[in-house]
Parts: structure tokens; C-alpha cells; sequence
């Protein structure tokens, strides 16, 4: 008798659960399904109408927020975006791989040490070398170009995958580099015969968080990209804020808002685990 | 050590390095030699501008910095340049440590909440757990701060929610000093997501016969909380908090973004990383930015440190560890 109340009990208490889970759940993501239906509704009815159904439905906002600004479009603004973040994902994996493999298998002098300094300049604030990053690149002549953003990356300046990587390829069986070993293979044969291909999850996980950051990323993009041509998306739709922080065409920003996150939505849901993953390991095993 | 011993260790060393080159050039050029640069432009009066007539000013950065709090305005530097203290840097420091104190924590306690919602056996988990990342996803956007701004303005969407449910009198939020820097608190705490998935990671590594030892002492489920899952995923607290303290003393685009480049209204939301910017790209104040970014640096070391040293207090490491 008891066994079979407490198992009413406990159904009851997993269906108030799943209530729970899903009430509080439309309430976080209601701001951005709010944004995206405002996008379809007309620039005077985003203040009026405040359902989620749009009373009338338009596209004069994504036409009128395209047109971007300076007369360079929106269409410009996801090419350059797009560009420079794939160009980033190959920099990251490149040379975050490459680090990692030395200091996740190699053995070599002096690795504890440079290890040590790796992971301090993981909760190194970026301010501290704001200024003198800028007068560089600026003596160099790459302020209004891609360059300060590509380029550091080409060099594992994101010591977050550097470490992702290194716990992965740590992790990885080291019975395949003696047999590869023996079959002739040197450090760099094992590097892309077996490390490479056994640490493509994580490696995905790398481009992933690349991606994400790379496109999402404001203040970089703030600082060096200076002509409405190279205006990047982030970049692009901060031009709808006046410097008042007033903004004059809501229906353009709130659509081609919603446009700057299908990208990544896109991906975060059709590459889930590799987040999940990624955001666990980097984590626990700090 | 015979020769060949001695050749194949510079030949290992010599590969290892290969492969660390990049990264070790990253590190000399883009994070080593700035940091040290920075650090003595510190002491300079640096204008980007015009480069030609820095001067090295002693402390006359960091008098001009804290001058305000010993009642100093007026100063002169070594150089005998005459300075002024910043009236309000001090604001910015106060405006980041508030942020930092209460957006922490909450985001902290409440990614902790869903986590434990998230580990129960239930169906649509990961669907679920999918859908409570999405703010995490897309909240460090342009985007999602300038909806932000459309959410919280006087004829926003959370007025009209609040004056469904009764509310009258309500004041636009981003625009009332007294509250913006609340909507910036909030926009952060509901960024929950990395912080939850990581909880959620140590929750299930919990082994389930120490649940089942105290169930049969009739331990309540609260009870449970705090004597078995609260020390067990104590070190994953310290690694959560140290991590989120760190970038939130850094916070840039929304504040930037709410404030439309300023420190919005009353300078409510100068945040540090945004006042730095403003002092070294609107001011050409760059010898002021960089010391600045010193103290930031500064301020994160220490209140590092001081979580380390306390963390023996309430962090346990288990046998296991």
C-alpha cells in the first residue's frame, strides 16, 4: 500500500517538476522570442503591441535594417563576420593544437614552467596589455584591418583552448604513439597521425567556442575595425545606438539583431554535445 | 650522459619547441612584453596622439586616481606638470564592486539551483538543459544588449508585464541612475549557463551510495544538501567563482552598449573596463589607461588570493582527490 502511494507520489512530484522546469524556462528565453517576433511587426506597433503574436505581420524591418550603415549593407557586414571567423577557427586550431601537444605529451625542459606561465595568462585581465597590443598594431599599420584580431590568434594567444586541448590529448591512450613509434613515426608524425584525428572532438569543441566568440565579440572589433567597410556584424549593429544610447530604428536593430544570432543558434543546437563537453572538461578537470 | 643520450635529448627538446613556438612567440610578443610595456606607460603621461612629448610622471597616474579619496585635487607631478585628480575614477571602482558582489553570487546560487534541477532523472534533460543555455549563448552579444535596452526603457516589455500583474508608477529602468546598474546585474545573472553546465557535471559525479548511507539515517533532502552535495562540489564552487569574478570585473559590451559609449545616466554604469576606454580612446589618455588596467590587474590578483587562502575554510577535497 505504502509502495504504491509513494510511487503516485513521486509522478506527481516529477510532473510538478517538468511544470517547473518549462514555466521558468519560457520566462528566460521569453526576452529573445519576444525580439524575434517584434522584428516582424511594424516600427509603430513594437511599442503598442506587446504579445508574442504579431497583429500584422511585415519585413519592411529587415528590408529598412539591411540597408546597414554608411551605405554599406548588412549582406557585407555577415561576409566580413563570416571571414574573419573562419580564418580565426583555423588560426585557433592550428596553433592551440600545437601547444597543446607539447605540453600534453612531449617531453622537453623547462615544461613545468612555461606550463605555469600558460595558465596564468588565462585569468590574465586583457586590459593589461590593451595599450601597448594597440600602439603595436598601430605601428605596424594594421589598425582599420583584420589583423589585430587574426593574427594573435595564429600565435595560441587564447590560452583557454590551449588548456581545453591539453586535457583532452592528456587523456588520450598512449599505447598508439609507442606502436606508431615503432612503426618509424616521429614526434610530428604522431602529432597528425594520431593526436590530431583522436582529439577531433575536441578540436571541434575549439572551433566552436572560436566561432562563437570570435563573432560575438564587440570590443576588439570596436577598437580596430575603423571603416564602415570592414564593420564586422557586432560591429555593424552597434551603429543603430546613437551616442546618446538612444536608438531611432527599433524594428531595423531588433531584426537584424535576430539575424546576427541564427549563426550561432544554428550551431548550438546541431553541435550540442561538443559544447556540453567543452564547458565540462575545461572546467572540472581545472 | 653518453652522446647519443645527449643528442636525442636537444633532438626532443629541439621538436617540443617547434611546436611551442608559436605559442611562446604569442606570449613574448602580444601578452609579455605588453604587460611590461603597459606597466611603465603607467608612469608616463603617454598621448596616443602625440607621442612625441611623453613625460614620465612618477605616481602622478595613481595620485590622480585615488587623489580624490585623501582630499588631494589639485597636484603637481614630478615633472612639475600640473595634474588634476579624476573625480570619477573612484565612482567606476565603485560601480564595477557592486556589480561584481551582487551579480556573482546570484549567478553563482541560482546556475547551482538549476543545476540540481537539471540533475534529477527526468526526461527531455538535455532538451531542457538546452534551452536554459540559450541566454548563456547569446547574452555576451550586441544584440541581446541593445534588446536589453528595449526591454527595460520606460515603455519597454517589463513594464508592461509588471503593469499587467498591478504595478503602477513604474520608471524606465535604464534610464533612472538608482536602477540601471540593477539591469545590467540582472542581464549577467541570466547569463547562468556555462556556470549550471559545470555544476551539473559535478553533481553527477557524486557517487549515489553517499546519498544512499544518510537515507537510511532519514537524512531530509535539505539535510543531504548541505552535508553531502554542498562540500563534494565545493572545489567546483571556488573554480566557478574565481572564474566568474574575473570576467565580471572586466564586463565591456553591455555596459558600453546600454550607456550608448558613456557611463549612461549619472555615470550609474561607468564600469571599469568601459571607463578605461573611454580615458584611453576618447582622452587619447593612454598612460592613464594603462595604469589604470595595472590596478585592475591588481585589484583581481588580490581578491584571487584572498578566495584561494579562505577557500580551506569551506572548500573540501575529497580522500578521492
Amino acid at each position: 500500500m505504502s509502495l504504491l502511494k509513494s510511487k503516485t507520489n513521486s509522478s506527481i512530484l516529477k510532473i510538478l517538476t517538468h511544470i517547473f522546469i518549462i514555466v521558468l524556462g519560457v520566462a528566460m528565453i521569453y526576452p529573445i522570442i519576444w525580439m524575434v517576433s517584434s522584428s516582424f511587426k511594424p516600427n509603430n506597433m513594437i511599442f503598442s503591441d506587446t504579445g508574442l503574436i504579431p497583429k500584422s505581420v511585415t519585413l519592411t524591418n529587415y528590408v529598412s535594417g539591411w540597408k546597414g550603415y554608411a551605405g554599406v549593407t548588412f549582406g557585407r557586414f555577415f561576409e566580413n563576420s563570416l571571414v574573419m571567423c573562419l580564418v580565426a577557427i583555423a588560426a585557433n586550431l592550428a596553433s592551440c593544437s600545437m601547444a597543446a601537444y607539447a605540453f600534453g605529451r612531449l617531453k622537453f625542459s623547462g615544461k613545468k614552467f612555461w606550463f605555469g606561465i600558460m595558465m596564468i595568462t588565462l585569468m590574465l585581465p586583457a586590459q593589461v596589455t590593451l595599450v601597448p597590443r594597440y600602439i603595436l598594431f598601430n605601428m605596424f599599420g594594421w589598425v582599420g584591418t583584420y589583423l589585430p584580431i587574426i593574427i594573435p590568434k595564429f600565435l595560441a594567444t587564447d590560452a583557454f583552448f590551449v588548456f581545453l586541448l591539453v586535457q583532452f590529448i592528456r587523456g588520450l591512450p598512449k599505447d598508439l604513439d609507442e606502436a606508431a613509434i615503432i612503426d618509424g613515426c616521429g614526434e610530428t608524425g604522431i602529432y597528425f597521425r594520431i593526436i590530431l584525428p583522436l582529439a577531433i572532438p575536441a578540436l571541434i569543441t575549439t572551433a566552436l567556442f572560436t566561432f562563437l566568440w570570435t563573432w560575438d565579440d564587440f570590443f576588439n572589433q570596436l577598437l580596430y575595425l575603423t571603416k564602415p567597410e570592414t564593420y564586422t556584424v557586432s560591429r555593424a549593429l552597434r551603429t543603430f545606438v546613437g551616442d546618446s544610447g538612444s536608438v531611432s530604428n527599433w524594428g531595423g536593430a531588433l531584426a537584424m539583431a535576430t539575424l546576427s544570432m541564427i549563426p550561432c543558434f544554428v550551431l548550438f543546437f546541431s553541435l550540442q554535445k561538443y559544447f556540453v563537453q567543452g564547458i565540462a572538461t575545461s572546467g572540472i578537470k581545472g | 650522459m653518453g652522446r647519443n643520450n645527449i643528442s636525442s635529448f636537444f633532438k626532443r627538446n629541439t621538436v617540443a619547441y617547434l611546436f611551442l613556438l608559436p605559442w611562446l612567440i604569442g606570449f613574448l610578443v602580444f601578452t609579455l612584453y605588453p604587460m611590461l610595456y603597459s606597466l611603465y606607460l603607467g608612469f608616463t603621461d603617454y598621448d596616443f596622439t602625440k607621442p612625441g612629448s611623453t613625460a614620465f610622471i612618477g605616481f602622478g597616474n595613481y595620485i590622480k586616481m585615488f587623489g580624490s579619496a585623501f582630499g588631494i585635487q589639485d597636484f603637481k607631478a614630478i615633472t612639475g606638470e600640473a595634474m588634476r585628480v579624476d573625480p570619477y575614477y573612484l565612482k567606476s571602482v565603485s560601480v564595477t564592486f557592486f556589480y561584481v558582489f551582487v551579480s556573482v553570487p546570484l549567478k553563482l546560487v541560482f546556475a547551482l539551483f538549476v543545476a540540481l534541477l537539471m540533475s534529477q532523472k527526468l526526461r527531455f534533460i538535455p532538451f531542457y538543459r538546452a534551452v536554459y543555455y540559450i541566454p548563456t549563448l547569446l547574452g555576451g552579444s550586441v544584440a541581446i544588449a541593445v534588446l536589453w535596452r528595449k526591454l527595460f526603457e520606460k515603455n519597454g516589455l517589463i513594464n508592461d508585464i509588471l503593469g499587467y500583474m498591478g504595478f503602477t508608477d513604474l520608471p524606465g529602468w535604464i534610464t533612472n541612475p538608482k536602477y540601471a546598474l540593477s539591469t545590467l546585474v540582472l542581464l549577467t545573472v541570466w547569463q547562468f549557463g556555462s556556470s549550471m553546465i559545470i555544476f551539473l557535471a559535478a553533481l553527477k559525479q557524486i557517487p549515489p551510495d553517499y546519498y544512499e548511507a544518510t537515507s537510511i539515517d532519514g537524512a531530509n533532502k535539505v539535510k543531504q544538501f548541505f552535508a553531502i552535495t554542498l562540500p563534494f562540489i565545493s572545489p567546483i564552487i571556488l573554480f566557478n567563482l574565481i572564474m566568474q569574478m574575473i570576467s565580471a570585473f572586466q564586463t565591456f559590451t553591455q555596459a558600453y552598449i546600454i550607456g550608448g559609449g558613456k557611463g549612461g545616466v549619472m555615470n550609474s554604469t561607468l564600469f571599469y573596463s568601459l571607463y578605461l576606454y573611454i580615458q584611453g580612446w576618447t582622452y587619447h589618455e593612454m598612460g592613464y589607461a594603462s595604469a589604470m588596467a595595472w590596478v585592475l590587474l591588481l585589484i583581481i590578483g588580490i581578491f584571487t588570493v584572498v578566495i584561494f587562502k579562505t577557500s580551506g575554510k569551506w572548500v573540501s577535497y575529497g580522500s578521492g582527490e
